[in-house]
């Protein structure tokens, strides 16, 4: 092995310990707002249950990290992912929006949910519990259907 | 269920060919009232109306965003749609609301707000999903030019096939009906539901 070699490694070895202790920015709010969307329209358990593990730690204030994300860079491109897709749709701060962007939004969801981009298949490839078999995504969708109707006036 | 989806369809199909003029089309209309529909689809989709509205010039730059938008559906041009789209979003902001009361403008805000939103999502997708924006929007665009006004006149078409047999609407410039939910695949689909003229 070259000198420069065996120094690019020792600097790569360095760079790697360092970020470890730079800390990613945790999305965890504890408390759970008004406007949270289960909160507020109080879905049936299974489609709660369904919402939330499927959707909430991208899409809301209270993330449920895995261990690795606590290994660098892993856990800066999870808060991307995070604040990528809060910008698109927060549930957690759903009760805020106007009734005709809640029915934007809740179509946009059916028709991601209808086409498999959502849930991210990267992130069901790591939580099984996410996964939406063709009867849990008509299960939901159906309920984001009749949802809709609520907003329409 | 069926059976009232495909005679909804098919009365709507033979509006759509008595449609040569907009005589020919508030005929057909009436007719159309007349005819043994269910009180639900009728309520949900008003026949070809007339609907009139403010003058006003201050519209302009969002009209011709979203027919810039709607023509480029038409063309199959994703990348097209992708700038009218982005158009419309920045034209969203050019829109001055000051002069109307203050509860109007509220309301007008939040239009401006969904529309701006479909626009950046549309410069940013795949023809589909740009189209699904274009048509979730109509009805936001509707409802802004009914509180704004509009600079011209302007036609609601509705093809009954689009979204699964669902039905979609649009808007247009001209009475003719060129499709931008389907494109190419199904250009002809449609008829006039709604004139939005000036007062």
């Amino acid at each position: 092995m070259r000198k420069w070699h065996r120094v690019a490694l020792g600097v790569l070895f360095i760079v790697l310990v360092g970020i470890q202790f730079i800390p990613i920015q945790r999305n965890e709010t504890e408390i759970v707002s008004n406007a949270d969307f289960i909160e507020s329209y109080q879905p049936p358990i299974d489609i709660g249950y369904m919402i939330q593990s499927s959707c909430y730690d991208c899409h809301s204030n209270q993330t449920k990290y895995p261990w690795y994300s606590n290994v660098q860079p892993i856990g800066w491109l999870l808060q991307n992912h995070i604040s990528e897709g809060k910008s698109e749709l927060n549930l957690s701060e759903f009760g805020n929006l106007s009734n005709r962007m809640k029915r934007m939004k809740i179509n946009s969801i059916i028709s991601q949910i209808a086409d498999d981009k959502m849930p991210h298949p990267s992130y069901v490839l790591m939580h099984s519990d996410a996964k939406l078999d063709s009867l849990k995504k008509a299960h939901l969708i159906n309920y984001f259907d009749s949802l809709v109707n609520n907003f329409d006036k | 269920m069926l059976v009232l989806i495909l005679s909804v369809s098919l009365s709507l199909s033979l509006i759509a060919c008595g449609n040569s003029n907009q005589n020919n089309q508030e005929e057909s209309a009436k007719q159309h009232d007349h005819s043994a529909m269910s009180h639900e689809a009728d309520h949900s989709m008003p026949t070809g109306s007339e609907m009139s509205m403010e003058e006003n010039k201050s519209s302009t730059d969002l009209i011709d965003a979203y027919l810039a938008l709607k023509t480029a559906l038409v063309q199959d041009d994703s990348k097209a749609a992708a700038n009218a789209g982005q158009k419309l979003a920045e034209a969203t902001s050019g829109l001055d609301i000051s002069t109307f009361d203050v509860p109007k403008q509220a309301v007008i805000k939040e239009i401006l707000e969904v529309l701006k939103e479909h626009g950046e999502h549309i410069a940013k997708s795949e023809i589909e999903h740009q189209r699904e924006h274009f048509e979730g929007m109509t009805k936001d665009f509707m409802d802004l030019l009914t509180q704004v006004g509009t600079d011209r006149t302007l036609y609601q078409q509705y093809c009954p096939m689009y979204n699964k047999g669902n039905g979609g609407s649009w808007l247009s410039a001209s009475q003719e009906i060129k499709n931008p939910l389907f494109g190419s695949k199904m250009l002809n689909c449609g008829s006039v539901k709604e004139t939005i003229s000036m007062k």
